[in-house]
């Protein structure tokens, strides 16, 4: 399977990227990982006019503390956020999700803010940004998780805007992520996250609707001193999930309340 | 290098070094001068017909060579893809297939037109410009639906969708009146994509001024695909080299020809241009054929005691929308219904089904897999009625006496079905087992043991039985041993390793047979060209217990001959002389030797015995009596999750018995991968297809769900060896093997672990969103309602 | 419009000028003439055309030529030594039988030479988790888990780990 002919131009700061893709045009995209992009490119499923390679930028890849904050370059590829030390004192709930994704070799290239700037329904670090009130931040703005995740595979991106960072609240108190799966390297069928933070609990969940969700419902139900069984029977609340040929809606919805009881059951 | 007893020695592979240094040569590493890459234009249709297609654009894109298309193919290519009887002689209907859609497509992915370019990707893009116009029409996709007098026809204008209806043995309704209980049950053998890590792939070269045409193809019966293709092509086997190199996989998918099989030479006729098509994943997803794809249903019938009485099997098989060249192999499954058990009277009845899919063809075990899933299956719920173990009533019921022949006619050859039950019980501590299961269930945990006592019959086979399978060629196996002057040998075979080792263990035969160093010995397979006149292939577990046997037989001419010689070189009479470890001697006088290298030398020179033949060299062609029959027990431990459905395999014990074994490493590596296929059809793998649409919706490794090393536990292994009394090497085959146990030791497992819920069968894929479907409704609760757990 | 590319594939530079849309793994096969690394499928899964690329494992398909500027690409015919002895991996797959048909082997070794410079002791759930990306259809991975086990025992001199398999560990 072979991608369908394009212009390539390497960028070598985020002012160069933006100007390029002006220049191509809409039908131009981003390269970073490519690791979403490169597979639908080889099925012809995207055949953008031009690639503007963004790995050769320096310093996006940064990882930092920096005002309270955990900042993640975007080019931050999974494997170092996996292996980050400051991730891992700061945020592990990162650390760990980061090791979920893909496999090794695709976590070698894959980057935190190609995963999401695509905005699968089925990423790992949307979940996480969502409901931890994540801030998306573009080379003209910056966008809240909660405002930034429109619908499958659409965000407030426009042609010319590129995530450059991913701010994460420092939260390393109990956690735990469960991505349930066939084979390790799937996508997940659904998955739940959970972390305490600020004294309450946060609860996330991946691929049971076009976006992440917050289950904000059990976060309440929890706060009010609900057992985590009670609490996650609301982790399905709202949620209309499409079926796919691994789950059925109402197995999906059943999926999110059982690893939302598990997830808070196992975070430690 | 002292010469050793080589068979059932653990000798490293000799085709590894060049593997795992990048250096095998499969057919993507080839390529020929001025060669131009083939791209298949393809319906995205299951059922349409082709209103027109213009290649206006394509043929203009840049490095485009030709495009083609039915009636470019037409002028170099005649009749149609093969069909052969197989288990039924007669079909109700074959629609004829030609390689390349004319007027109307029947799946998704049947070629419409070829695009050659210089590269592949121009190729590729090329492709892209084709445009089609179809008009679309019903698909036939639901097997049940198909056979309804109302349905959609799968081709316009054929009369229904059926392709065959054969009842080998009808019902014994006085036999079946005598059993005190009466279990049914229907069974989904899903449709599986085989799989090959290497996807199919041609390259084809043919020479105008010669008459001579060279393909390089990926292929399990190179000379198969010389006969067929030569016939398609009007060209002679001596003017037609089929090379298949270094294979990256087969599991029975690569024995049939393919459309690119015909239509790949085709172009590089009408072109006079080298061509090369590699088929990628999606394609082969798509269009290689399916394996399984049957649906059965299945009574049985036992006596209080246990005692059998009757089973009876109806199998549905969905052939796709044309015969594949052996659809109705398939239908062995019929006649291995019974298993290993004595039975009053087994009944069985296949009914061939047409729809819009690609069709099915052999998949590693063909109709014995299915065959096991079903009498296990059955016997397990049998067991449950009689509330018995498991163990106990396929103990009580085997078949002791060998030779044993069955309703249908076929002998096993040996056997000893209870030793195998008892290494697998021992292995896997099945009482201990069997406690913590209760245990377990007493806090909810849902532990599964699951058994599998399997039979297989392979080594195809005797020429009697073969020849009218295929329509006229046997599935015998050749060899042919040549000794050169200096005694280093070469083997060539009819039979094709792409992964069973026989680079290493035909040698390992000869070595001994010949009694020469195994490093003197060089195999050749895999090209037409070179060795016998005819070659059968590598399928059915065939290779050792037919091709080694044709290996085994050849030498000993070569040996037969040398006695001769170094009984006129030792002057002596022949019936004098003894042949010990690659030595001949005059019997009584033991010092005085010649060796084999001495003799072969000497069978080049002069002063030959009177009649002789100068050479040492020798061809054999290896009919055997009977097919043979290897058999074991396996046992999966599972354990259940009733909250999400999710299948822990814990555990997996194969005890299998191939008789004689040449190399046991080998042994137990096509075990664990027969396995593994055979777990994986039980938990993960399944072909979709829109039932609406007839669109596949499993067209890449995102849905179609191939294991990774993290889905499977470590395999077990034990092993009893009971000779095959057919063959002089005491061996049968071991390829099929794990498939054929495996996939019902963990179907089993699961239903005995959800036996507590009331659930009495699990079909495969037992996916955690079938299994929480089924638990849910076994629990009386809403889907949508509290969780499962008791 | 071709792009240049320059890059070290197996210690030795190579400059070409591709299409930018050639991928790594074409470029490998059929611009350098390397063709142990394979491929077996469209959409990344596979791990059959394993290479390394500045010492980490990426699959060679879900990449383009051009992004391979200026790096060193290792693939598995550089993984023998100059004089042919084996890579203690190679030498493991043959003495350990992890490989029949060898279509899905040279991506496994490349992903094994990875995993074990991350992590030279691995338990056998690591070497399984590490080999995540990597699909075999003739082995049922029982011995390319012992070939990698055997290699890192050869490579360290001393044992490699036991450790419990549980192919549900990461599951729930």
């Amino acid at each position: 399977m072979i991608p369908a002919a394009f212009e390539y131009a390497r960028a070598s700061s985020v002012e160069e990227a933006v100007k390029l893709l002006k220049n191509y045009g809409e039908d131009a995209k981003v390269l970073a990982g490519g690791h979403s992009l490169i597979p639908l490119m080889r099925l012809r499923l995207a055949q953008p006019s031009a690639l503007v390679d963004i790995n050769g930028i320096k310093g996006l890849d940064q990882i930092k503390e920096s005002g309270g904050k955990l900042h993640i370059g975007a080019l931050a590829r999974h494997v170092s956020i996996h292996n980050s030390q400051v991730v891992k004192d700061k945020l592990p709930l990162l650390a760990e999700v980061a090791a979920e994704v893909g496999d090794n070799q695709i976590r070698n290239m894959g980057t935190i803010g190609g995963v999401v700037a695509h905005a699968d329904a089925a990423g790992d670090y949307p979940t996480i940004a969502l409901m931890l009130d994540a801030d998306i931040v573009t080379n003209k703005r910056t966008i809240a998780a909660k405002d930034f995740f429109k619908d499958i595979f659409t965000t407030p991106l426009a042609a010319d805007e590129i995530v450059t960072e991913i701010v994460f609240p420092v939260a390393n108190g109990p956690h735990k992520y469960i991505k349930f799966r066939r084979r390790l390297f799937d996508w997940a069928i659904v998955g739940a996250a959970a972390q305490k933070m600020d004294g309450g609990w946060r609860i996330g969940l991946t691929n049971v609707g076009p976006t992440p969700v917050r289950a904000k419902a059990v976060e309440e139900a929890l706060h009010k001193g609900a057992k985590p069984e009670e609490a996650a029977q609301h982790a399905s609340d709202g949620l209309n999930p499409s079926g796919d040929l691994r789950a059925s809606p109402e197995y999906k919805k059943h999926l999110a309340r059982v690893l939302t009881k598990r997830a808070i059951e196992q975070a430690g | 290098m002292a010469v050793t007893t080589m068979i059932g020695a653990k000798i490293h592979r000799r085709e590894d070094p060049r593997l795992v240094s990048g250096e095998g040569r499969y057919v993507d590493d080839f390529t020929r001068p001025g060669c131009v890459a083939l791209a298949v234009v393809r319906s995205p249709h299951a059922h349409a017909l082709v209103k027109s297609i213009d290649i206006t654009q394509a043929a203009k894109a840049p490095g485009v060579v030709a495009v083609y298309t039915h009636k470019d193919f037409v002028k170099v290519l005649s009749g149609t893809m093969p069909v052969t009887p197989s288990f039924v002689a007669e079909k109700k209907q074959s629609p004829p297939r030609f390689p390349i859609a004319d007027k109307e497509v029947v799946y998704q992915g049947e070629p419409v037109a070829v695009v050659l370019a210089e590269t592949k990707y121009q190729a590729s893009d090329a492709s892209n410009l084709i445009e089609v116009e179809y008009e679309t029409l019903p698909a036939v996709m639901d097997l049940d639906k198909a056979l309804e007098a109302k349905s959609p026809t799968v081709h316009s204008g054929a009369p229904d969708n059926l392709g065959w209806d054969l009842t080998y043995i009808p019902d014994d309704p006085a036999v079946m009146k005598e059993a005190d209980v009466v279990i049914k049950v229907r069974i989904l053998q899903q449709r599986i994509a085989p799989t090959s890590m290497e996807t199919r792939g041609v390259l084809a070269e043919y020479s105008k001024p010669d008459g001579t045409l060279t393909v390089w193809m990926s292929s399990q019966s190179p000379h198969f695909v010389r006969l067929f293709l030569g016939g398609a092509m009007g060209i002679p086997e001596n003017r037609l080299r089929v090379i298949s190199p270094d294979v990256g996989g087969g599991f029975g998918a690569k024995i049939s020809p393919y459309s690119e099989d015909w239509l790949v030479p085709a172009a590089a006729k009408l072109s006079g241009r080298p061509v090369k098509w590699i088929e990628s994943r999606t394609e082969s997803l798509q269009t290689t054929t399916h394996g399984r794809g049957q649906v059965f249903e299945v009574e049985a019938g036992a006596k209080k005691d246990g005692t059998l009485v009757f089973i009876k099997a109806t199998q549905y098989l969905d052939a796709g929308a044309y015969m594949g060249t052996f659809a109705a192999f398939q239908a062995c499954a019929c006649l291995l219904a019974g298993g290993a058990y004595n039975w009053k009277h087994v009944a069985a009845r296949t009914v061939g089904v047409l729809t819009n899919k690609v069709p099915t063809d052999p998949y590693r075990g063909a109709g014995r897999p299915e065959a096991t899933h079903l009498c296990e299956r059955a016997i397990d719920l049998l067991a449950g009625a009689l509330k018995m173990d498991p163990a106990e009533i396929r103990r009580k019921n085997f078949i002791t006496t060998f030779p044993h022949t069955n309703h249908f006619g076929l002998v096993f050859d040996s056997g000893a079905y209870e030793k195998a039950l008892d290494m697998a019980m021992k292995i896997a501590g099945y009482e201990k087992l069997r406690k913590e299961q209760e245990e377990g269930r007493k806090k909810g945990k849902y532990l599964g043991i699951g058994l599998s006592s399997w039979i297989e019959i392979c080594g195809f086979g005797p020429s009697a039985a073969t020849a009218p399978a295929t329509g006229g060629i046997a599935l015998v196996e050749s060899a042919q041993v040549r000794v050169f002057p200096t005694g280093s040998v070469a083997v060539y075979v009819g039979t094709h390793s792409h992964g069973q080792g026989h680079d290493t263990t035909f040698p390992q035969i000869v070595a001994d047979t010949l009694g020469v160093p195994y490093d003197s010995i060089e195999l050749r397979h895999g090209d037409t060209a070179e060795g016998p006149a005819f070659g059968y292939g590598t399928y059915g577990s065939r290779s050792l217990a037919v091709g080694g046997m044709a290996v085994h037989k050849a030498s000993k001419k070569i040996v037969d001959k040398a006695r001769k010689l170094a009984a006129h070189m030792f002057e002596a009479a022949e019936e004098d002389i003894a042949f010990d470890q690659g030595q001949f001697y005059v019997k009584g006088s033991p010092d005085k030797r010649k060796a084999f290298g001495e003799v072969a030398f000497a069978s080049y020179g002069a002063g030959l015995p009177e009649g002789m033949e100068q050479g040492l060299e020798a061809v054999a062609y290896y009919d055997p009596s009977n097919f043979v029959w290897p058999f074991g027990t396996h046992i999966a431990v599972v354990e259940v999750d009733p909250e999400t459905g999710h299948v822990d395999l814990k555990r997996y014990i194969a005890v299998d018995d191939c008789g004689n074994i040449i190399n046991p490493m080998i042994v137990d590596g096509q075990i664990h991968g027969g396995v593994a296929q055979g777990i994986s059809q039980a938990l993960y793998e399944e072909v979709v297809y829109d039932n609406e649409s007839g669109q596949m919706r499993t067209g890449t490794f995102t849905d179609y769900l191939l294991p990774s090393a993290n889905e499977f536990p470590i395999f077990e292994l034990g092993r009893t060896i009971t000779p095959s009394p057919t063959n002089e090497l005491g061996v049968k085959g071991i390829g099929e093997a794990g498939t054929i146990a495996s996939s019902i030791a963990v179907i089993n497992a699961i239903c005995d672990a959800l036996a507590p819920l009331g659930i009495k069968h699990v079909d495969m894929p037992a996916s955690p969103d079938r299994l929480w479907k089924q638990i849910q409704e076994a629990s009386g609760g809403s889907s949508n309602g509290k969780e499962a757990r008791k | 419009m071709k792009h240049k590319v320059a890059t070290t594939v197996n210690g030795q530079r190579r400059e070409h000028e591709v299409e930018p849309r050639l991928l790594l793994v074409h470029y490998l096969r059929d611009v350098v003439g390397l063709t142990g690394t394979h491929i077996g499928c469209d959409t990344s899964q596979c791990g059959a055309c394993t290479v390394t690329v500045d010492g980490k494992a990426v699959k060679s398909c879900t990449m383009f030529a051009v992004q391979a500027e200026g790096k060193s690409i290792t693939t598995i015919e550089g993984m023998a030594a100059k004089d042919g002895t084996l890579h203690p991996l190679q030498q493991a797959f043959w003495d350990e039988h992890g490989l029949q048909c060898g279509f899905c082997t040279p991506g496994f070794i490349m992903a094994a030479s990875y995993l074990l410079s991350q992590n030279p002791n691995p338990t056998e759930d690591e070497i399984r988790q590490g080999l995540e990306g990597n699909l075999c259809r003739c082995t049922g991975y029982v011995n390319i888990v012992k070939s990698v086990q055997s290699a890192a025992k050869a490579m360290n001199g001393s044992k490699a780990n036991a450790g419990e398999h549980s192919a549900a560990a990461r599951r729930s």
